[in-house]
């Protein structure tokens, strides 16, 4: 009861807050009070936490998602009827994320949800998703290790990010020493398991891997960079992989800067740093440190895709400062997708579009044109892009062409056999070598 | 006849046409080196800086320099490169004379790390006999780190020059790394090149040695007994180095309990809003350096110093607004007063984010709050030790103003004997408002302290309240001085247990330990005893 009553205050406070969620309350109230307008719109659901810690992330999220409906109704909607939100505020907490799920799927019946940031706020409405049989896009990099009928992964898996980027470090950097450093938590934990796996297999000692977790909101990073100051000097070329989470990057940075590790000595490659993080913070000292992601606000298109973009987007937010990264940019794509596939079988039924979607391409902002595979996952390109000191990214490196995503990371004994295939399958978790689908539980 | 003149023409045309587009590669290798930096191609720019750095050109410093903070323009149309200086008159970098301006199409040339390490190679080499010390000991010092053969010449000849002590150890350190490193060195020289890293004595040094490779033996067997004295040696200084840093988390988790010990600790409100009161001090600071950012740019290094008085003032006020309209009526009701200012909490910092947004505010380091020194094997980083001062300030100047101040008697009257001190005419609300507001003015000074080393967003509060808590109980109720005790004792402990059990594990001891001893002494550390207690 008691956590129940004041996440409502939170929720209702912070609706009446958000600048744009203004526009989403009242559709919100429209829908409490008998749908009167049921029939001539489409709904669209949209489950991103706005206050809480992981507000500071997943605000903009749904900013992006108003901004591509807004887009999409001024272009006639879609089947000839308008989109329609439905703002909820799952307050960062994870159980909240299952409720607010069920809500907008029986109660305001949408078509699909955008949603989620944190694994475990994924798992928690997972249940939901399959119960209700509806849509869940997800739009944040992940650890992989899990392909669903009703979810469409847009970020990116583990061999999308981690993998190239180390490839990288062990080719331009010539590192031969690895800190994995991350929050203790679940999509950290199974990345560095991936990536240690990974790293053995190229030859790297025991010895050269040092794995260190810290919990979330760590703000004391003094003994840790010591530490990692005194791993690197053994002599042979250094480097960190950061999957630290969310707020303890800025203290981390801060700390790394102080006590003068510069990138050229021990660069820190970060999975979970984008332009929004780095907002925070003076980068002129995190100069040539890294980050890898499948978009980066600072790419130059042919087209003039990205450039576009980021120009509608900051006049639609009224800010001409307003950053873009890479888990709006899956949304983007995400949402164009389920755009095409609803038009494709004329119809919002989950089910229809479930089966459409895989094979449906669409543009990324970044000059290619990403297309949904079987196993839910898409194909995006990979950057490495090189922190400035005017808080954006200078890419560095980029694979050659799209990487698919792998739900199943060959890396691990555990699921190097297991692929995902919901076209001719019809299997989340198919055992090639087996030839059995091990079916849901897992 | 008269067909073949015109051939003849073009012929000779066109080989003076040839001869002029093939001026420029004919113009020598350093011309060429420069084009290349126009490719943007990271290798090409590599190959540049190396063929410019030895090319022996009184341009070479210039344009490396230039390279390294930018200021190198390539037109990759034109494939012209300029060196724009810092007074923003611009030179044409194969030539060295002076443009009107760089053209627009032109952009920095742009760097990776490897490109920066080769840079700072080439700059160390070519500025070791700069006039300027601080230069030349920067020069000594990236020579020492990259240690190129190519440089040994430049070092020797330094070396010879060279009149300031610090520089000339360094120099000779410089030299040894490249002994050390260079396969044709006699052993002789690698083994006096062991013994100067041996007392260098710091982490760089081993790492030197660790990874140095095939060498005779007799010099392995003097860079292992160099390595383990160097061991030996850094791991006294790492107890050290865990000390100071359980000091500085010390004194950080003493600035964000020091108001709470106020409020809960002398008044026994259970304040949970108490990690907003920090939050809206850091956000004061932001937008301090907002208004001098954009007004009084010039200001900026005093911006914390403006700060400090504006965020007790904000958070004071905000207190005292709190205690008058909701606390007073609670007390006596320790659940009631959690849920209510918990409940303010989320408020709080919901107003937060609505009015400044949900993401992090960057509050810049003033340049006295950067960096950092050495002190023997360890780093200090200045903004720690501001902290630790500012945090002892802090605890000094309340400690007298609750001992010698007419307000600071009142308020330890009104805490020990409230009904007495009502009769000896003490206004008990209004000492009430006004310890409340205090305790809130300081946790605001705490946040322009802690927005030097945390996130400014709304959230800073949460991770602080638990902590705070921990602190305030563990020290004992009540008792200012089991505050600092218990924050410091905590901090050390925290940082002894780190380096061992790891930050996760280390964090659930430090929780346990606590529980522990509180089951021992329920009052904490220093329990106040006498009739006060129950007051």
């Amino acid at each position: 009861m008691l956590t129940k009553s004041t996440h409502d205050i939170a929720a209702s406070f912070s609706r009446r807050g958000v600048l744009a969620a203004t526009a989403g309350l009242m559709l919100g109230l429209a829908s409490l009070t008998g749908a009167k307008a049921a029939d001539d719109t489409i709904k669209v659901g949209v489950l991103h936490s706005l206050s809480g810690t992981m507000a500071i992330s997943e605000t903009t999220l749904k900013d992006t998602i108003l901004f591509l409906i807004d887009e999409q109704n001024k272009k006639g909607g879609v089947l000839g009827k308008k989109l329609e939100a439905v703002v909820v505020d799952p307050a960062s907490n994870w159980p909240l994320f299952a409720e607010k799920a069920r809500e907008l799927i029986t109660k305001d019946k949408v078509s699909v949800v955008f949603g989620c940031w944190t694994s475990v706020s994924r798992k928690s409405v997972l249940p939901v998703f399959k119960e209700l049989n509806n849509i869940l896009f997800y739009p944040v990099q992940y650890e992989g290790e899990e392909s669903e009928r009703n979810v469409f992964y847009t970020g990116a898996a583990p061999n999308q990010q981690a993998i190239p980027a180390v490839d990288y470090l062990m080719k331009e950097e010539k590192v031969k020493r690895w800190v994995l450093a991350g929050t203790d938590y679940v999509y950290p934990r199974t990345t560095n398991k991936i990536l240690e796996a990974y790293l053995k297999s190229k030859g790297v000692a025991q010895e050269d891997i040092m794995i260190n977790y810290t919990p979330f909101g760590h703000s004391d990073w003094q003994t840790i960079v010591a530490d990692i100051k005194k791993f690197g000097s053994a002599g042979k070329k250094t480097a960190v992989v950061s999957t630290i989470n969310g707020d303890a990057n800025v203290p981390f940075y801060k700390e790394l800067g102080n006590q003068g590790i510069k990138a050229k000595d021990i660069p820190v490659v970060a999975f979970s740093v984008g332009e929004e993080e780095l907002a925070g913070i003076d980068t002129k000292p995190l100069v040539g440190h890294l980050a890898a992601w499948n978009y980066f606000e600072s790419i130059k298109t042919k087209d003039g895709s990205n450039e576009k973009f980021i120009k509608d987007w900051q006049t639609y937010t009224k800010n001409p400062k307003r950053v873009t990264n890479d888990p709006m940019e899956a949304h983007v794509i995400g949402f164009n997708m389920w755009v095409k596939a609803v038009e494709k079988v004329k119809s919002t039924d989950p089910d229809k579009v479930i089966d459409a979607l895989p094979g449906i391409e669409a543009p990324n902002l970044t000059g290619g044109v990403s297309k949904m595979l079987p196993n839910h996952h898409i194909t995006k390109p990979v950057f490495i892009g090189e922190i400035k000191g005017n808080g954006q990214f200078d890419v560095v490196w980029k694979t050659p062409g799209l990487v698919a995503g792998d739900a199943w990371s060959k890396e691990l004994d555990g699921s190097k056999d297991l692929i995902g295939d919901w076209v001719g399958k019809k299997c989340g978790n198919f055992n090639t070598k087996t030839n059995k689908c091990l079916g849901s539980g897992s | 006849m008269p067909a073949k003149l015109p051939a003849r023409l073009c012929s000779l045309l066109l080989s003076l046409l040839l001869i002029a587009f093939a001026l420029p590669a004919l113009a020598g290798p350093f011309e060429d080196a420069v084009a290349k930096f126009a490719n943007d191609d990271f290798s090409d720019t590599e190959e540049a800086v190396g063929a410019i750095a030895s090319s022996g050109n009184k341009l070479a410093f210039p344009i490396i320099s230039a390279l390294q903070d930018g200021r190198l323009m390539a037109d990759p149309d034109s494939k012209k490169v300029y060196v724009t200086g810092t007074d923003g008159k611009s030179i044409d970098a194969a030539t060295g004379e002076a443009v009107d301006s760089v053209p627009d199409s032109a952009s920095a040339v742009r760097l990776n790390n490897r490109l920066r390490r080769s840079v700072d190679a080439a700059l160390g080499s070519l500025t070791l006999q700069s006039p300027d010390v601080g230069t030349r000991l920067q020069a000594a010092q990236s020579v020492f780190k990259s240690h190129e053969e190519g440089a040994l010449e430049a070092v020797d000849a330094a070396l010879a020059k060279e009149t300031n002590k610090s520089v000339k150890a360094a120099l000779g350190e410089a030299r040894a790394a490249i002994l050390l490193f260079k396969s044709d060195a006699t052993e002789v020289e690698k083994l006096e090149a062991v013994a100067i890293l041996k007392t260098r004595g710091d982490q760089e040094a081993m790492a030197l040695l660790t990874g140095m490779g095939d060498q005779p033996a007799s010099v392995t067997k003097a860079a292992a007994s160099a390595i383990s004295s160097i061991q030996s040696s850094l791991a006294v200084w790492s107890t050290v180095q865990n000390a100071w840093y359980g000091l500085s988390l010390g004194s950080v988790l003493l600035l964000a309990a020091i108001g709470l010990a106020i409020t809960f600790g002398v008044m026994g409100v259970i304040n949970m809003a108490h990690g907003e009161m920090v939050m809206i001090g850091a956000y004061t600071t932001f937008v301090v350096q907002e208004v001098i950012r954009t007004r009084y740019p010039g200001l900026f290094d005093y911006s914390l110093l403006i700060a400090v008085p504006l965020a007790f003032l904000v958070a004071g006020a905000i207190g005292v607004l709190i205690e008058r309209s909701i606390i007073r009526f609670l007390y006596g009701r320790p659940l009631e007063t959690l849920l209510a200012t918990w409940g303010l909490s989320l408020v709080l910092q919901q107003a937060v984010r609505t009015m400044f947004g949900p993401t992090n505010r960057e509050v810049g380091n003033p340049s006295w709050m950067s960096g950092a020194f050495e002190l023997g094997q360890i780093t200090i980083t200045y903004n720690r030790l501001w902290i630790l001062s500012f945090t002892l300030a802090v605890f000094a100047i309340l400690l007298a103003m609750l001992r010698y101040s007419a307000i600071g008697l009142e308020m330890r009257a009104v805490t020990q004997n409230r009904r007495m001190a009502a009769s000896m005419g003490i206004a008990t609300s209004r000492v009430d408002a006004l310890t409340f507001g205090l305790g809130s003015g300081i946790a605001g000074i705490a946040g322009v302290a802690l927005s030097q080393i945390d996130n400014v967003s709304p959230n800073l509060g949460q991770s602080y309240i638990i902590d705070s808590f921990m602190v305030v109980v563990f020290g004992g109720v009540g008792n200012l001085w089991g505050t600092l005790v218990g924050a410091f004792t905590l901090g050390i402990a925290n940082k002894f247990l780190e380096p061992v059990a790891g930050a996760v594990l280390g964090k659930i001891a430090i929780l346990v330990l606590i529980i522990l001893f509180i089951q021992k002494r329920p009052r904490g550390l220093f329990a106040l005893k006498g009739r006060a207690v129950e007051a």
